[in-house]
């Protein structure tokens, strides 16, 4: 019988010792060193140089080395979020103690608008390296870094908690280190949501590094060679043309990214998934597939396997990665008081010292009118939601039920939502002012380019789970367009839908912070709400202003997560997981 | 030959000294899982522990292997108490537990990595046991890509590498499918039998009789609720063991009698069953659907109303232990009695699967509502309320002071199962609302104007 398959197969063979890939991937991994010290290096100068920038300049041809500038912050701030995903999602998990301060913390974290904080964080960064860039450095790679982390950390937690208990099991009866432990258990079996968060964080980051870049604090006025700052730079010069280039450039860089850098991450960690049964749509990458057939990874990993064997005997003293069976009750209930007199006294004290010093500057009368601004905020948010639910919602599921049309919708949409929208806020202005339209409702609007996303991206998501007989079912039975929503669509979106929309209220709170004040050229928009009252305070207004105003956003958010989307959340797990 | 011709000193490898074991129900009582287990292990000897799932077998496997800890009494390897994982032991998972990312190679020498065994030495080590047990050619296969059977074989492999002085295995061949449970078994046993076999001792738990007599040297039944050592049966049969064997045969039926719970010498005949008067705790549902019941009960009415049961789950290809539960169940109901390994269906038993369908649910609603404890409580319960609905969580929330939560539930949804299909009462998954039915409503009126007569 002739067989189509070739014995060793036609990819085995392409295996000789001097494939073109092997030149192709050899090269990028050397142009990739090359670029890294040359940007590294920049970076060292740049601590040299007397004073900071307060703008770039706006000629196209800095673009490439601005973009890469960029991109490099994007991927450190990456590589902090993994560092602290790995040390405070491992505390939370396994110390009991330390988990009951480290979860609600990680909570409050995810739940404060970030930006707010922008003001407060580049001025500590600035004062702390005085007289030079980097610390504006730090403090953009901060910001990243805050957009990217507890979404990654949770992942990670949440993998730790509810790892298969057969392998915690194993582990344990096999005597592995701690350090073994975490290498061989732990990380591997969270890799799969560590890499999916990773992905979708990393494209939140790009609107933080475009609004963290240039940034005028308390009257002073930074600016970091970027993309970032380049835009702003020529929204200050009213130059729409260089705008459109750095969103052509922009473009090239989150689906750059994309291809050769996530794609391939994810398609990699499909061999870390638990189930034995394969995932019926594997994802794929030519990237990944280029790599795997060249033997630059191969020889790049051999020098590196005795480091590890190193690092796994220096770790030895660590200990093994198990607990002691018997504990005495005593000991552990004085431990437990000793902690939390001390978490309380911490917490008690810090609630006080902030009282005092908002008390100090006089900003205690404040609190009303920042509750005025910000029910408007909370408004506007709520329109937005309802806008984007209904048309995301009709169109996601067309697209979701298709499932030819989602694979390549899928990743569009992904792209969509990591394009930092505060790029295409000049464009916006410039119609409201054309059309005179005040920013009050053109608010929604700004908040609504990067926040719908992930309403559609999540909705898509839902319907293409819905199994096929039931889909089938609906068609046989002739059911009327209206009971098949009612009965089979909505239902079966509906948890995917609370992910998303949970995710898009939390992305259109931050971009308030943006939103509600933007300017081109000589035109200022200014709209009533407490995004608007943040940043005017960071601009010109005192540290005092600011933290009250990040207080009552916080509020309002954690507000609307305890009374709204926790409820809807915990419905969906209840009564519509398929 | 084989190890276990011993001289009855053998040195003890684990000693188990009146272990006891509780676990903490929601409300912070303890339920009692394991009660005073005394017992060693020695060094040349296959131990099975038998027992019906929920018996506390496997909660004390884990306790040996130092995984957790026991409420009272101690465990001791060679001497030392053991206060953490033991280090004399390996244990093989019903559930394979390799790491779905390593090769079978790098699984197998997980255990000597993390003993620090030099890379070289490491590698020779787990190919001469992955040659051993027969896994050469799939060293550098991802356990995805291996069948169940290979998969466990990567369990074995690992296990032994490491040497360990006994070899603990939790249900290592229930995963399997029967042939290479089967398999695999004999494998196991023939390299037992050799003298280079990497340890010294096996304790298998297992719930399965025929597995159990095929392997041990001794045999230890657990009952459950709380999970103790019924009887320990010396198994001297010659090896290999043939399962058509009379031997065999009359083993494994003494077994089902014991499991069955045929009082033993010693032991009081339990008492009759009242609904009204037992409680739901005391005598738990057994896990059983009605479909599987009447099922059995046909079969065993047609093959002339009485059947071996070891004959019955060959002829059905179940393992003898899968029928446990619909055994118990109708026993319970009333529709047949297990006398020894023999069951014998009954005059309710025959009129339950003659009768035709409407019949059938009336007589088994009545059977549900007067012999099945929990059946009954919760008829009443809803009788008593003014519009005869109440929420499941009323019912988890009374259980749970007896049962674990998985148990509880497991409890209701036999109930739930038997009091639908008897019309007692009907349930809403959405609502969470059980709610009385016809049925439910004469039987309840009944016994009341009984009560008041």
């Amino acid at each position: 019988m002739a067989s189509t398959r070739s014995f060793p197969t036609r990819g085995a063979l392409r295996r000789s010792p001097f494939s073109r890939i092997d030149l192709i991937v050899g090269a990028a991994v050397i142009a990739l060193l090359y670029l890294l010290v040359r940007l590294g290096q920049d970076m060292n100068a740049a601590t040299l140089s007397a004073h900071v920038n307060s703008s770039v300049s706006t000629d196209a041809a800095y673009l490439p080395y601005y973009a890469a500038r960029s991109l490099l912050r994007m991927f450190i701030a990456l590589f902090l979020s993994v560092v602290f995903t790995f040390v405070y999602g491992t505390a939370a998990a396994r110390s009991r103690r330390a988990r009951t301060v480290l979860l609600p913390l990680l909570d409050i974290l995810q739940s404060v608008p970030i930006l707010g904080f922008l003001a407060i964080t580049v001025t500590f960064f600035v004062s702390a390296f005085p007289g030079s860039i980097f610390g504006l450095e730090c403090a953009a790679i901060f910001a990243i870094f805050t957009s990217q982390a507890w979404n990654m950390t949770f992942s990670f937690y949440h993998s730790l908690i509810t790892q298969p208990h057969e392998l915690d099991e194993a582990a344990r009866m096999f005597r592995l280190t701690k350090w073994e432990r975490f290498w061989h258990l732990d990380v591997p079996s969270s890799m799969i949501g560590l890499v999916w968060n990773g992905m979708m964080s990393f494209g939140a980051g790009w609107f933080f590094l475009a609004a963290s870049e240039a940034i005028t604090v308390f009257h002073h006025s930074y600016a970091l060679p970027g993309l970032g700052s380049y835009v702003a730079a020529s929204i200050t010069e009213g130059n729409l043309g260089h705008i459109v280039i750095a969103i052509a450039v922009m473009i090239v860089l989150v689906v750059g990214v994309n291809f050769l850098f996530w794609r391939p991450l994810v398609a990699w960690s499909e061999k870390f998934r638990v189930e034995t049964s394969e995932a019926t749509d594997q994802p794929r990458s030519v990237t990944l597939d280029a790599l795997r057939r060249s033997h630059v990874p191969a020889l790049i990993s051999r020098p590196l396997k005795p480091i590890g064997r190193g690092l796994d005997r220096v770790t030895r003293p660590f200990g093994l990665a198990e607990y002691p069976l018997f504990t005495s009750p005593a000991k552990r209930r004085a431990g437990n008081v000793v902690f939390g007199v001390a978490v309380a006294g911490a917490v008690l004290f810090g609630a006080y010292s902030a009282f005092a010093y908002l008390d100090a500057q006089g900003v205690l009368g404040q609190f009303p009118h920042c509750f005025v601004l910000g029910f408007y905020t909370f408004l506007r948010v709520v329109v937005l939601l309802i806008v984007s639910t209904l048309i995301w919602v009709p169109i996601g599921v067309k697209i979701g039920m298709n499932p030819r049309l989602s694979r390549y919708a899928q990743p569009v949409v992904q792209v969509f939502a990591s394009f930092p929208a505060n790029f295409l806020f000049p464009f916006a202005t410039v119609i409201f002012v054309a059309v005179g339209l005040s920013l009050n409702i053109g608010g929604i609007f700004l908040m609504a380019l990067g926040a719908q996303w992930y309403i559609l991206f999540n909705v898509i998501a839902g319907a293409s789970s819905i199994p096929t007989d039931l889909r089938e079912l609906a068609t046989e039975f002739g059911l009327p367009r209206w009971q098949r929503w009612r009965q089979l669509i909505l239902p079966a979106i509906f948890p995917f839908f609370v992910t998303g929309a949970i995710t898009a209220s939390g992305g259109a709170w931050n971009a308030a912070i943006v939103a509600e004040v933007v300017s081109f050229g000589s035109h200022h928009l200014l709209a009533a709400g407490l995004g608007a009252y943040i940043t005017e305070a960071a601009t010109s207004g005192s540290f005092a202003e600011v933290l009250t105003g990040v207080i009552v956003m916080s509020f309002y958010v954690v507000l609307v997560n305890a009374l709204v989307w926790r409820r809807l959340y915990g419905l969906a797990e209840r009564r519509y997981s398929l | 030959m084989s190890q276990t011709s011993g001289d009855g000193h053998r040195d003890a490898i684990v000693r188990v000294s009146h272990v006891n074991k509780d676990f903490t129900l929601p409300d912070g009582s303890p339920l009692p899982v394991l009660r005073d287990i005394d017992f060693e292990l020695r060094e040349g000897e296959i131990i099975t522990l038998l027992g019906k799932s929920g018996s506390g077998k496997s909660t004390l496997l884990r306790c040996i292997a130092g995984l957790i800890a026991p409420t009272s009494g101690t465990i001791e390897y060679r001497g030392s108490p053991v206060t953490g994982a033991n280090p004399g032991v390996a244990m093989v998972f019903q559930s394979f537990a390799l790491l779905p990312w390593l090769t079978v190679r790098a699984n197998v020498e997980m255990g000597l990595e993390a003993r620090g065994v030099a890379p070289d030495e490491r590698r020779e080590r787990a190919e001469q046991v992955i040659d051993l047990i027969g896994l050469d050619g799939f060293e550098s296969a991802y356990p995805k890509e291996l069948s169940g059977g290979m998969r466990q074989r990567v369990g074995f492999a690992r296990a032994l590498v490491v040497q360990p002085d006994a070899l603990l295995m939790d249900e290592p061949f229930s995963a399997l499918d029967v042939l290479t449970g089967e398999n695999l078994r004999t494998e196991l046993l023939s390299l037992w039998a050799t003298r280079n076999f990497p340890t010294k001792a096996m304790l298998i738990v297992t719930h399965n009789i025929e597995e159990a007599v095929q392997l041990a040297d001794r045999i230890f039944v657990m009952t459950s609720n709380p999970g103790q050592l019924r009887a320990a049966v010396l198994d001297e049969l010659p090896r290999p063991r043939h399962r058509r064997s009379a031997e065999f045969e009359a083993l494994v039926d003494q077994l089902y009698g014991i499991m069955t719970g045929a009082p033993q010498a010693g032991e009081e005949a339990p008492a009759a069953v009242d609904a009204a008067l037992a409680s739901p705790t005391d005598r738990p549902l057994p896990q059983a659907r009605v479909g599987g019941l009447a099922g059995l009960l046909e079969i065993v009415a047609n093959r002339g109303g009485q059947d071996d049961l070891p004959e019955l789950a060959r002829l059905l290809m179940f393992s003898v232990d899968d029928l446990l539960p619909l055994v118990e169940a109708s026993e319970m109901l009333g529709f047949a009695e297990a006398v020894n390994a023999d069951l014998r269906i009954t005059d309710a038993g025959r009129k339950f699967v003659e009768a035709d369908i409407l019949v059938t649910k009336e007589i088994f609603g009545s059977a549900a509502y007067e012999r099945a404890p929990l059946v009954h409580a919760i008829t009443r319960s809803l009788a008593s309320t003014k519009d005869e609905n109440l929420q499941d969580r009323f019912f988890l929330d009374l259980l749970n002071r007896a049962f674990s939560d998985e148990d509880a539930t497991n409890q209701l949804q036999t109930a739930i199962d038997w009091g639908r299909y008897g019309e007692l009462f009907d349930f809403d998954a959405v609502s969470g609302e059980l709610r009385l039915d016809q049925r439910g409503r004469e039987l309840t009126a009944a016994e009341a104007a009984e009560a008041a007569a």
